[in-house]
């Protein structure tokens, strides 16, 4: 479906499309500016495909000049601008506009240089995550951070997200991983933030610019962080006859003051469509399983196993099974990995959650998630990063069924006020895109929207980068907030309702 | 005086010196304004030093928020009783540091390239902006990408983007047992060993050269250190608990610290060689924080800092304020300025 655009949030200009092709082909190559309906179609959407926009006009240049003088153009005319990675995010972040630009960065896909004495690499934004990793493993190095779409999923888009991994729980998020940007203003200015150093002067603003969702700038280079390769890993699967249980046992295995590598958690839903899917070997009868990935020094997992085995059984686990090696740790992990496209087939379409909740609320929230799914009528299938706190609740429902797709988002929009409600928030990962952009008047005040509002100024004087997305209008936040009483009392009592 | 009250009276006088067109210098514990030689000392201060106390701890979610006046030494010591940690280190500079000094001035200690800076271990926090708006960002979860991350960029902001009330730190368990190895070899071989430690997956917490040693902090266990270096160029190892030095050199209370001359912090991609200015050198960070000793010419530090990629940054000098700080390249410079505008459009904070 189209998502409707808020009329606050749109920005309306007057340019004709033949005249601003005209233009652009002054300095683009003919087959890096698309305009026809079949060749716009692979850019409707991102990976949350229920929003659908057909593009204005799609560019895919090659150089910085090249981006830098489509922005200036852009920024002249009032026409808004959006960035896409590879489209694998989650929340309609690149979703394109109808009379705006995308500007895909897919052609700048080469490793600029390999420092492995300072142990970074400076990449292009449209490198995927998982070509840093491959090119310098003969090195012994690798970058941490690893979002299960990882083969597809760009640098660029990683930073415009902040994006997580099931390893981020030790290593890090994004913002953790990287020492430099280089980013576009919308005004086309170059801008180079942060070093390869560990620390520089003047503001960080490599923190605000990650997870900004394209909104700031557009990123053309990043600096990523490399680290050395674990020496040892090993990986072991707690079973619970008990949702809440498992949810407890997460909260025990941080207060033991140990950090697992990876600490995951699959429920009977999600087990059930792993093992369909590619047979990890995960018992189909258990309320849910724990993976548990220790690693370091070979002397340190050792240590750490015999901490980790005796406390996950006292903390409630029927039974806990390691993996003795390498290949049982990848077919462990694989059902993980492959969790979200096998409950993409016992279910025509699902919708993935990602609020994120203070670890010891784990229990209580994934039971009223249960509540909610029954009262709804649609199944739940939860698959996530439990050591976090993060959660993917799938909710799985019908497309081709009319209503379905409603009951959907409203018993999401449930998820996230209950999120929010418990000291979490709306989002860990995923970002806010269009898809949670509503409940960004639930989780911030209106003098903090107002704030975020003036950092965006700062970076994007005239709004056109991205607008619609991540940071509602306040006239959207009103109106939102007179559909949605929460606490019994309006989020915004002294705005003015329309 | 209640909490509540003290909130409501800093944005008071937030807005009085709006009203006024006047100036306010943000004061925590005050042991940091060193670092701040540009500004006058007849400026108005607006002391949070008052606004205290742990809010909420709980060690199971690795999570301690607490009002920026809170006392760093309670605060660490609330932690080791859990055998918690603040894991970036930060120097206190004084008995009486607080919290918000702490996040303002983005300080890290030794075992910043390890395990990160003050910014990484941020989760949330609460404001007052130039306007007097109570501003909250972030969280204690995490993991949190809603709305951009302005709880970060408080870190290192030295109190002119607004007044920090509140902050939410990520917290590490304290490993059990720390020892260094104190290695001797020249300056040129310990820059190698410095990138070869880096290289490889060990438990390493510190790495420091001073005078002819390298010292490696490690936590838990020495396995592998001594293999991955270089034996050739060691003439001399022992074993020392690591306490009292690394402490002793985060709070600059170790000897090259004490003798005489301008101090200069220097921060350069950490494999940087061995720069050509003279005086006395101090390496942190494995190779990637460098404290300088000199009477070389202002120019010859930044010039020497720049040329690799770094910033240099004079720390403490006799030198008459204004200081000179090192030039930011003019797009970066102007938007730092727009992003300071946007917190503070009055320019009440300096
Ligand atoms: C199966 C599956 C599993 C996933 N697992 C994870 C996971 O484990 N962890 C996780 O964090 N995410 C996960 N994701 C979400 C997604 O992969 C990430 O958000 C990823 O970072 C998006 O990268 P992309 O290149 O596809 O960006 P896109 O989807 O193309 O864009 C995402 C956002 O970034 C902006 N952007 C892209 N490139 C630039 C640029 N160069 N400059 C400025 N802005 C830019 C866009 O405007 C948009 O707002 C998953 C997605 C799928 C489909
Ligand atoms: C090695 C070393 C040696 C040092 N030696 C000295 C020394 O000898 N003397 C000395 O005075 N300092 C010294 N400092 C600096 C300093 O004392 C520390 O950075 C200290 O931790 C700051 O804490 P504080 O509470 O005392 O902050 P303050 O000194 O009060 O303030 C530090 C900075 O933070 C800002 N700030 C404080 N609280 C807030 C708040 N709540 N919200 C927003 N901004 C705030 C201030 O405006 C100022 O820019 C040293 C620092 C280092 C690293």
């Amino acid at each position: 479906m189209i998502p409707p655009i808020h009329p606050a949030e749109r920005i309306s200009h007057r340019v004709k499309k033949p005249e601003l092709l005209a233009e652009l082909r002054t300095f683009l190559p003919g087959d890096a500016i698309l305009f026809e309906q079949e060749m716009l179609k692979p850019y409707e959407c991102d990976a949350l495909a229920a929003y659908q926009t057909m593009p204005w006009i799609v560019v895919l240049p090659e150089t910085v000049e090249a981006i830098q003088r489509v922005l200036r153009l852009c920024n002249d005319y009032g026409i808004p601008v959006v960035a896409r990675g590879a489209g694998t995010g989650l929340s309609g972040g690149a979703l394109p506009l109808d009379n705006g630009v995308l500007i895909s960065m897919v052609k700048f896909n080469k490793i600029l240089a390999i420092d492995c004495d300072n142990l970074l690499a400076v990449v292009e934004p449209g490198v995927t995550n998982l070509a840093i990793s491959k090119k310098v493993a003969k090195e012994g190095l690798y970058y941490a951070p690893d979002p299960s779409s990882q083969i597809a999923c760009t640098i660029g888009g990683n930073v415009a997200e902040n994006a997580g991994g099931v390893h981020c729980l030790k290593y890090g998020l994004t913002t953790h991983n990287i020492l430099r940007l280089k980013i576009l203003t919308m005004a086309g200015e170059l801008v180079v933030i942060g070093s390869h150093g560990f620390d520089s002067e003047g503001y960080d603003l490599l923190a605000i610019l990650t997870g900004s969702e394209g909104m700031l700038g557009i990123i053309i280079e990043v600096s990523v962080k490399l680290l050395p390769l674990v020496p040892s890993a090993q990986v072991m699967m707690a079973v619970f006859d008990c949702v809440e249980i498992a949810g407890k046992a997460v909260a025990g295995v941080i207060a033991a003051g140990l950090i697992p590598a990876g600490l995951e958690m699959m429920d009977n839903t999600a087990i059930c469509a792993a093992e369909e899917f590619c047979h990890a070997g995960y018992p189909i009868t258990a309320k849910a399983i724990l993976l548990c990935e220790i690693d370091g020094t070979a002397e340190q997992v050792t240590e750490q196993l015999e901490q980790v085995y005796p406390l996950l059984l006292s903390l409630g686990a029927q039974t806990v099974e390691i993996a003795h090696d390498e290949l049982a740790r990848q077919k462990m992990w694989a059902g993980r990995k492959a969790a979200f496209p096998a409950v993409g087939r016992i279910s025509p379409d699902y919708y993935c959650m990602d609020g994120t909740i203070p670890r010891h609320q784990l229990a209580a929230v994934l039971k009223s998630i249960a509540g909610l799914s029954e009262k709804y009528g649609l199944p739940v299938a939860n698959v996530f990063h439990a050591g976090d706190g993060n959660l993917h609740p799938l909710i799985l429902y019908d497309g081709n069924v009319p209503g379905d797709f409603d009951k959907a988002e409203r018993l999401g929009s449930d998820i996230l006020s209950l999120s929010i409600r418990v000291g979490g928030t709306i989002t860990g990962e995923h970002g806010v895109g269009v898809e949670k952009i509503n409940h960004m008047c639930i989780q911030f005040s209106l003098a903090t929207l107002n704030q975020f509002h003036a950092i965006k100024a700062a970076f994007d004087e005239k709004g056109l980068l991205n607008p619609g997305k991540g940071l509602p209008s306040l006239r959207r936040c009103a109106e939102f907030g007179a559909l949605h009483v929460h606490h019994g009392e309006l989020p915004h009592k002294d705005l003015e309702r329309f | 005086m209640c909490t509540s009250e003290l909130v409501s009276q800093f944005q008071e006088e937030i807005l009085n010196a709006q009203l006024e067109k006047s100036r306010l210098q943000i004061v925590g514990g005050d042991t940091k304004a060193f670092l701040k030689p540009n500004v006058p000392a007849s400026l108005t201060r607006l002391e949070i030093g008052g606004y205290q106390g742990i809010v909420d701890y709980q060690p199971s979610e690795l999570v301690l928020t607490a009002r920026a006046g809170t006392s760093l030494t309670i605060i660490n010591e609330t932690l080791a009783e859990q055998g918690q940690m603040l894991a970036f280190e930060p120097p206190a500079f004084g008995r009486s540091a607080t919290l918000g000094g702490i996040v303002a001035s983005g300080l890290s200690g030794p075992r910043r390239p390890f395990a990160g800076a003050v910014r990484d271990f941020v989760l949330g926090c609460k404001i007052i902006n130039g306007q007097g708006e109570v501003l909250t960002f972030g969280g204690q979860v995490m993991k949190n990408v809603a709305g951009y991350d302005v709880s970060r960029l408080m870190a290192g902001s030295e109190g002119t983007l607004g007044v920090i009330l509140e902050v939410s730190l990520k917290v590490l368990p304290a490993p059990k047992k720390e020892l260094t190895l104190n290695i001797a070899m020249p300056i040129e071989s310990a820059l190698v060993q410095m990138v070869a430690l880096r290289r490889h997956y060990l438990s390493i917490s510190a790495v420091a050269y001073e005078n002819g040693f390298l010292r490696v902090r490690y936590s838990g266990s020495k396995t592998g250190i001594l293999s991955v270096l270089d034996t050739s160029v060691i003439t001399d190892v022992d074993v020392e608990s690591s306490q009292n030095y690394w402490h002793a050199l985060k709070e600059q209370q170790v000897d090259f610290f004490h003798t005489k001359g301008d101090l200069w912090r220097i921060s350069v991609p950490p494999a940087t060689p061995v720069l050509s200015v003279p005086g006395h050198w101090f390496y942190d960070w494995a190779g990637g924080l460098r404290w300088l000793k000199t009477a070389a010419p202002v120019a010859a530090v930044f010039g020497a800092a720049t040329a690799h990629g770094g910033t240099a940054r004079l720390f403490r000098s006799s030198q008459q304020a204004p200081w000179p700080r090192q030039e930011v390249a003019l797009p970066l410079a102007r938007l730092n300025k727009r992003v300071k505008a946007a917190f503070d459009p009055s320019e009440l904070f300096v």
